[in-house]
């Protein structure tokens, strides 16, 4: 049963790794930049929402309406100004940026903030509390919000980039920019319009993975860029639904180390990784991988 | 004398083809002055001055070797401090087999070399931005499997156990002239490949790889040459480093700093260019000695310069001197002279690096 119970934890924590890769993909996919400040943007919003919380005092979960569109807002402008601006020079150019960025902003924080590790929602009930099935399995409830949360997250992107007006102007722009722009849209703009929603959805992320454990300057890079990362190539590159199994997988596979050894959580999940790219580099989903 | 034969005289003198506009013999003598100015460094300054200058001799070395993957085979790694933990490691492991640490160096360099191998079949599947992810992810499970043996230090890492003991200033002193020759050893290195056939072929690929492929170069080769070189020299510069310290701590030297450093030294001083990383590594050296006292603020400044010169001046410090002086101190590029213009460069087919696309 204690198999059964980590295997469970492992799909809800799946969830949440899938909410960090969310932006990732979608950044990727779209306007080809793979954002190595990706988790240090996610950590920024957990920080912010640490902020707001600290200054009006309300209740956790709503900081989010203030911290997602605070974040999208924040997506925009770097996606017109820094990212748009090395773009136009190289895809080289955008991960030098990007990584600078990152080392910017890890280092910013500690300089600034400081080293301390922060959390959000500690004594919140809905946050904390659990309940259980059987004597073996115990289920908290903020693990399965997260994984709902993610999931509706995923749909909902599916289904805006696949009905809505902007998501046919994203894909329209995603595929050939040039064409678009001579059908007259102005793709700068539909990029930043995906970035802001990268970024909201990266502020999703860092919100859940504050209340879901405690983060400090390095959390960014340590834990969620390279968990998204790894979430995207086990799931297989540019589905969003891989993600949500790459995810899973990554959760599970952790899980399962820790109940060998504490110490080898992190290891088992990158282990798989490698696996993944040493036997099947397109992912498990099957679809053509590579750009 | 009529206009045609005067065209039949002039495509008699031939086109001339030189590696740099002008005459290299100099630089190659300057080099050889500086090196040995360096040499007598020891005798003649405190051993501060010589400890800083290691440091120096680290960051060089880590800055050539990035430039060479970034700015020559665009192959941008964010795990290179995979290869400066394990060039350290592998001198303490020789070190605890009662190997002298100098005899260690070429040993551990060797062996990342070595251990790049699998790992360059690993991440060579995925490309720009998920290559760079994936070396990062590499290091930091290597990092893990490093922290998983008590006997070489666990997860806190230990000192090294068999120092000489013939006195801190001798150390001290041997230490600098090991990191001197790593740095020069690998600078030549360097040079050497860019100069060759694998330089030409970077080149290419650089321009357009799919041309490159189709005139038959084999450019998964080339770019594998590359990451095992870079494994090298970053290697010897991490067991330089476990020398200097003579003690390895694995959240140190695998830490994701040093690709920070190396990346920002060498995009400040100049991407795809010899000279560049030279230049990068005394600003760093000089921003990190004066803001040493203030924490990460060196490498926060470090960080926003090397964002504004890959927006603004893509070929860094070196390019401004490029562009006004047309100097190269190592000249890997070709320059053509019009017959009959004497000192006259009509067209500069020297190779602008920095990025493959534009």
């Amino acid at each position: 049963m204690a198999w059964v119970n980590d295997i469970i934890q492992g799909i809800l924590t799946g969830g949440l790794y899938a909410l960090f890769a969310c932006g990732l993909s979608l950044m990727f996919g779209v306007m080809k930049v793979v954002n190595l400040a990706h988790g240090d943007l996610a950590v920024i919003g957990g920080y912010i929402a640490v902020g707001v919380i600290t200054v009006t005092h309300i209740p956790v979960l709503w900081s989010v309406v203030i911290v997602v569109p605070l974040m999208a807002l924040l997506g925009y402008v770097l996606q017109r100004t820094v990212i748009q601006a090395s773009l136009d020079r190289s895809i080289l150019t955008t991960l030098l940026v990007t990584f600078g960025l990152s080392v910017v902003i890890e280092n910013g924080l500690l300089q600034f903030v400081n080293a301390d590790s922060h959390s959000l929602g500690v004594g919140n009930a809905i946050i904390t509390s659990s309940f259980s099935i059987g004597s073996q399995i115990t289920i908290a409830y903020l693990l399965l919000l997260i994984f709902v949360v993610a999931v509706v997250v995923l749909l909902g992107l599916q289904y805006f980039l696949s009905v809505s007006k902007y998501g046919r102007l994203i894909r329209a722009v995603a595929d050939d920019k040039e064409a678009a722009q001579l059908s007259g849209v102005d793709y700068r703009h539909v990029f930043g319009i995906a970035a802001a929603i990268a970024f909201g959805t990266v502020a999703l992320a860092g919100i859940a993975y504050g209340m879901y454990s405690q983060f400090s300057p390095t959390t960014g890079t340590d834990t969620i860029l390279l968990f998204a990362f790894a979430a995207v190539v086990i799931g297989g590159l540019g589905s969003l639904w891989g993600t949500l199994l790459g995810g899973v997988v990554l959760g599970v596979a952790q899980e399962i180390g820790a109940q060998i050894n504490a110490s080898d959580q992190l290891l088992a999940g990158y282990i798989v990784f490698l696996a993944v790219l040493a036997f099947r580099p397109q992912g498990l989903t099957t679809r053509r991988a590579q750009s | 004398m009529s206009v045609a034969t005067e065209t039949t005289a002039r495509s008699v003198e031939k086109y001339r083809v030189t590696r740099s506009r002008r005459n290299v013999a100099w630089t190659g003598l300057g080099a050889l002055v500086v090196v040995v100015v360096l040499a007598l460094f020891p005798y003649i300054v405190y051993s501060g001055t010589t400890s800083i200058m290691v440091q120096a001799f680290i960051v060089l070395t880590l800055a050539s070797m990035w430039n060479l993957l970034a700015g020559y085979a665009g192959l941008v790694s964010v795990g290179q401090q995979a290869f400066v933990g394990l060039g350290a490691y592998f001198v303490l492991i020789l070190n605890i087999h009662s190997i002298s640490m100098f005899t260690a160096l070429p040993v551990a360099a060797v062996g990342c070399g070595v251990a790049a191998l699998p790992m360059w079949w690993l991440v060579s599947r995925l490309r720009t931005g998920y290559f760079a992810i994936a070396t990062w992810v590499l290091a930091t499970t290597v990092l893990l499997i490093i922290e998983k043996f008590p006997s070489i230090g666990g997860g806190t890492g230990m000192s090294l156990p068999h120092t000489p003991n013939n006195g801190t200033a001798l150390l001290e002193a041997d230490t600098y002239w090991i990191g001197l020759a790593v740095t020069v050893l690998s600078l030549v290195t360097v040079y050497l490949l860019l100069r060759g056939r694998l330089g030409l072929v970077l080149t290419a690929i650089r321009d357009d790889e799919v041309a490159a492929r189709s005139s038959g170069a084999r450019v998964g080769l080339a770019r594998m040459l590359v990451f095992v070189v870079a494994a090298i020299g970053c290697g010897a510069a991490g067991a330089l480093l476990a020398i200097s310290q003579l003690i390895v701590q694995p959240s140190a030297v695998f830490s994701v700093q040093w690709t920070a450093v190396m990346a920002f030294a060498v995009i400040i001083g100049g991407l795809g260019t010899i000279e560049g990383p030279i230049l990068g590594t005394i600003v760093y050296i000089i921003l990190q000695q004066t803001l040493a006292s203030y924490n990460a603020w060196y490498l926060i400044i470090l960080g926003l310069v090397a964002m504004v010169v890959a927006l603004f001046a893509r070929r860094g410090l070196w390019g401004l001197v490029d562009d006004h002086l047309h100097i190269r101190l190592f000249p890997v590029g070709y320059w053509l002279w019009a017959p009959g213009s004497g000192g006259r460069r009509l067209r500069g087919v020297s190779p602008r690096r920095g990025g493959r696309h534009s």
